[in-house]
């Protein structure tokens, strides 16, 4: 019973999450695919939970669905009509060629992974029930895995302070408004 | 494990990694590149979380986690970029902006 019920939230998510990812790209209206990303990424949440990856389940809605979404919803907002571009400029042989592009990496990363692992996919290992909870990734974050977790602070804190340098007005731009 | 096994995780990811890669090749506004990008990092956290699942192993779970910092990272960046391209009035269109090319 128990079973059952696990598949069929799964089917729903897997589903949510597809359908929500085809949204983000064929919206001509960005506002509208960020919206969809935010159905896609909360539905990957739940993909993460029943995988169980708890605490990723949390930050995924946390950090992403929160934080960088709503930054994205901001800039769009910013920018208004400037927003919107055509969906595909370009010759169609472009469009085509994409498609195709995808079409043969997905099939790629299927072979390559079927190949790879094969029948060793089907056989989890087994997994107490503190797996992926915020204790346990903690415990390893900060023992086996402490230079990454270093790393990442770096990252954030030079990514933070681009977005200042990218944001602060420049004397060019400053003589290009005055002109206009 | 209750449910599907992570062969079905890593179908959706597979799936979903495509409809990135095509949205990246797809669209000409900036904005919507970043969103699909959003959708491959994505992919990519979904496979590394069955993995990290079939096997066991926190490691996947860790590697996850690190991406989404980074991932985050990114977005800062590449908003950043654009709104100061829409500051110095270029068109937000990715195929305009060829000032780069030789």
């Amino acid at each position: 019973m128990g079973n059952t019920l696990v598949w069929i939230v799964w089917i729903g998510a897997a589903f949510a999450c597809l359908g929500s990812g085809i949204a983000v790209v064929s919206f001509t209206n960005p506002f509208y695919s960020a919206l969809a990303l935010i159905g896609n990424l909360a539905s990957l949440a739940v993909l993460f939970l029943l995988a169980s990856a708890e605490f990723l389940a949390a930050a995924q809605v946390l950090v992403y669905a929160g934080a960088v979404m709503v930054m994205f919803l901001f800039v769009i907002g910013y920018l208004g009509g400037r927003a919107d571009a055509p969906f595909a400029g370009g010759p169609s042989w472009v469009s085509i060629g994409a498609v195709v592009a995808a079409a043969a990496l997905l099939v790629e990363v299927v072979v390559v992974i079927g190949l790879a692992a094969g029948d060793a996919l089907t056989d989890p290992a087994e997994v107490e029930a503190a797996f992926g909870s915020p204790a346990e990734i903690g415990r390893i974050f900060l023992t086996d895995h402490l230079l990454a977790f270093e790393i990442t602070s770096i990252v954030l804190l030079v990514a933070a302070v681009g977005g200042v340098v990218l944001g602060t007005r420049t004397r060019a731009e400053q003589d290009l408004e005055e002109a206009a | 494990m209750m449910g599907p096994d992570p062969s079905w995780y890593l179908v959706v990811s597979a799936i979903l990694f495509a409809i990135g890669t095509l949205g990246v090749l797809l669209r000409r506004s900036p904005l919507v590149v970043l969103l699909s990008l959003e959708i491959m990092l994505n992919s990519a956290n979904l496979a590394l979380i069955s993995f990290a699942r079939l096997h066991g192993d926190h490691d996947g779970q860790i590697f996850a986690l690190t991406v989404m910092a980074v991932a985050a990272s990114e977005v800062v960046v590449g908003l950043g970029i654009i709104v100061a391209m829409s500051r110095r009035k270029l068109t937000l269109d990715v195929d305009a902006l060829r000032v780069l090319r030789g």
